[in-house]
């Protein structure tokens, strides 16, 4: 085993180009995910949280378990609407960067929104008759509430980036594993355990787990400022 | 305020309770009027329903001579403010952003009323990490950047210390010297006495009394606010009845 | 608000990066694990993209996926090994002609001190041993060119695998190189085709135990995905590409692959 980590390391040293090119896929493609995440998720889960209409209890049941799609169906589903023979073959996409894209887009939009929704329900719950008080109407308290909560709303958005980039099964079945185009990290690591190539597929993963790692500490960080600065 | 308050049979349900049981008031158009009386009696309901925090179940609240006429500019100040995490100045300007000013008379606006307060010098300090007299003072900034009609007082300095309570009092008297009208719910009856010219007692949902401070304080009339005063102030003995 | 404006133009960035590139030409091949993973591809297409400029993408699954991949117009050609199934891809239309390619070997892989006492037998009688003695077995179980050979060669020995099969028999359902991992986790026997063999580094107590009967020969097929059932394939670029596998500099390139000094695949287009 140790073998295996020195020449792992060795790789990570030597800067091979397959890996920072199989990493840096990754990060594109999980970052424009967690971007999409973003973009749809925030202001989705900030309007759960303060609007009131019938269904609403199960609106935010249903977008909690969605929180817990597994990500080999997110795969399969998306494969069947983006393969030629589907409604959205015309596209192209499959065995595409977008399609991966798109797969954890749709595995991490729902994280993003049910985590959002709880945040800022909580903060209306401490602040909403106040900001009422202050005659703001609902656009204006969203905005001062997601203000409030930006902190913890970047450590979810950083679980979500890390649920992205970890992931394997969607990616797998909606990119094809295609050297040189569709090869992330966790499709690498799982290839090269498969041949056996354990050193090249150690290295990816003390890469992979370094990412992890940086995410973590930057959430650690985030909530220290928040709490030293605000109290 | 410009025009007189006047509030018919207000009831307002709760969580199955008639909070408010049917409330007759009226009120005069300056001044500080106290409002007190036994916990669960309704007093922090009424004023958000006067805020439009609160939606009456039945009743009617009025401005003017008609009842009429357009709610007035108001402010409420809670026994804790509710403060986002963020800089004074920007707690302060949420006051006004409803307004949509244009961003430089906006913030002389902000800073106009943080003078008003004395907390020009933390205008960029995170707003929770003020003490508890401060961050009443950042209310009361609020309050001023609004400059209100009509400004409801929900015990504003029920956790404040008495150097900080002599602050408070100081900008209530200030606000009231402007031409708002307040209204201050308190159990604070020495606070009462310094500030107010009237004062209702609330209990049970329903107006007990309404009168002058002393008149009411040394010869209460009703029951209900004879029982109140007694448990507040025991040493007070009454005159005999009206 | 502000905020979201700007996430909102960085995930349309985003996307953009992400992207398929259309300018330069490409195909998808879909392909059997055995042969990505025997690294036959990343020896083979630099030769052909600098014969032709054609770039070609390939999509490693079990031959049965792939050809499935294929049904759905989702590649433009499909190179797998299970001349049956390949015959029958053609048959219902989606492809267009099977050229076989080349072939190479399987081989039986079994713990280093051949508890079954299989060694230097031919392909039926040492599974006649192995089932005899019960002896760890692992299947892919895939549906993959090398399945259907297992499946066909136990059929062959005379074997009711569905009679005979017990705790011995274990069928992972993953390719080549699970089934490696899980043999040599386990010491066990496995079918394996020469190729993945070679380039597997995780190989433990096993060693290649039967080899060189004739029945363990396997022969590759490639075909064009027929334009007619999915308009969208690729027809000239992907045409050229089976050509140039069946062309002397293809079958050239194919037979110079070697992994430490031994052939792995034999041309065999021309027959």
């Amino acid at each position: 085993m140790l073998e295996t980590f020195a020449q792992a390391s060795a790789l990570l040293l030597a800067l091979d180009p397959s890996v920072a090119g199989i990493a840096a896929l990754s990060l594109r493609v999980s970052l424009a995910a967690t971007a999409i995440g973003c973009a749809v998720g925030i202001p989705a889960g900030a309007f759960l949280a303060i609007a009131r209409f019938p269904g609403r209890g199960g609106a935010i049941v249903a977008l909690n378990a969605l929180m817990g799609l597994p990500a080999v169906v997110v795969g399969l589903v998306i494969y069947l609407a983006l393969s030629r023979s589907g409604p959205l073959g015309h596209l192209g996409l499959l065995f595409t960067p977008a399609a991966m894209v798109v797969a954890q887009a749709v595995l991490v939009t729902p994280l993003v929104a049910a985590l959002t929704r709880q945040i800022v329900e909580d903060a209306e719950g401490e602040l909403g008759e106040q900001l009422r008080s202050l005659g703001l109407p609902a656009w204006r308290r969203v905005r001062a509430l997601l203000l409030d909560v930006r902190f913890s709303l970047a450590v979810a958005v950083l679980a979500a980036f890390g649920r992205a980039i970890a992931e394997v099964g969607a990616v797998l079945v909606v990119g094809g594993n295609i050297a040189g185009h569709t090869r992330t990290m966790t499709t690498a690591i799982s290839l090269e355990t498969q041949k056996g190539d354990l050193p090249l597929a150690l290295a990816l993963g003390m890469v992979l787990l370094a990412l992890v790692l940086v995410v973590n500490a930057a959430a650690a960080v985030l909530r220290a400022h928040a709490l030293r600065r605000h109290g | 305020m410009a025009l007189p308050l006047r509030i018919s049979g207000l009831v307002v349900e709760a969580g199955g309770r008639r909070v408010l049981d049917g409330v007759d008031l009226e009120l005069a158009t300056r001044g500080v009027t106290a409002i007190i009386g036994p916990n669960g009696a309704g007093k922090s309901t009424l004023l958000r329903a006067l805020d439009g925090l609160v939606a009456p179940t039945a009743g009617r609240i009025g401005f003017g001579d008609d009842g009429a006429a357009t709610a007035p500019r108001r402010a409420f100040v809670f026994q804790k403010t509710a403060l986002v995490r963020a800089s004074v100045a920007r707690n302060v300007a949420l006051a006004v952003e409803a307004e949509g000013l244009p961003a430089a008379e906006a913030r002389a606006r902000v800073d106009h009323a943080l003078a008003r307060v004395g907390l020009s010098g933390r205008a960029r300090d995170a707003a929770r990490r003020l003490s508890g007299g401060e961050q009443q003072r950042v209310a009361f900034a609020r309050a001023w950047a609004r400059a209100p009609e009509l400004l409801l007082l929900d015990e504003p300095t029920a956790s404040l210390d008495p150097a900080a309570m002599e602050e408070i009092e100081r900008l209530v008297a200030a606000l009231r010297d402007a031409g708002t009208k307040v209204l201050l719910v308190s159990h604070n009856l020495g606070q009462v006495a310094r500030l107010a010219e009237d004062v209702v007692v609330l209990a049970a949902g329903r107006v007990a009394e309404h009168g002058p401070v002393d008149v009411v304080f040394r010869r209460p009339a009703s029951e209900a606010a004879r029982a109140y005063l007694k448990g507040e102030l025991p040493w007070q003995s009454f005159d005999a009845s009206p | 608000m502000a905020i979201l404006r700007r996430l909102a133009l960085t995930a349309a960035l985003a996307a953009c990066i992400a992207a398929p590139a259309a300018a330069q030409q490409a195909i998808t091949v879909a392909s059997t694990t055995s042969t990505e993973q025997s690294g036959l591809f990343g020896h083979l297409l630099p030769a052909f993209r600098a014969a032709t400029g054609i770039e070609v993408k390939v999509v490693a699954l079990g031959t049965g996926q792939a050809l499935d991949v294929g049904r759905r117009g989702d590649a433009d050609v499909v190179f797998v090994h299970d001349q049956a199934a390949e015959e029958k891809f053609v048959a219902e239309g989606f492809g267009v002609k099977r050229i076989p390619v080349m072939y190479n070997d399987f081989v039986i892989v079994g713990p280093g001190d051949d508890p079954a006492r299989i060694a230097g037998s031919d392909t039926l009688e040492a599974l006649r041993r192995i089932a005899a003695a019960k002896a760890p077995f692992v299947s892919r179980g895939d549906k993959s060119g090398t399945h259907a050979a297992e499946l066909r060669y136990w059929q062959q020995a005379g074997l009711d695998l569905a009679a005979i099969r017990g705790e011995w028999y274990r069928e992972i359902g993953q390719g080549m190189g699970p089934a490696l991992n899980a043999s040599s986790a386990a010491n066990a026997h496995v079918l394996a085709d020469r190729g993945t063999w070679l380039s597997f580094r995780n190989r433990g107590q096993l060693k290649v135990l039967v080899e060189g009967d004739a029945r363990l020969f396997n022969q590759y097929g490639v075909i064009l995905v027929d334009p007619r059932r999915h308009p969208h394939v690729k027809a000239e670029a992907g045409q050229r590409f089976v050509d140039w596998l069946a062309s002397p500099a293809g079958q050239q390139s194919i037979a110079a692959y070697r992994i430490g000094g031994e052939q792995l695949f034999f041309p065999n287009a021309a027959k």
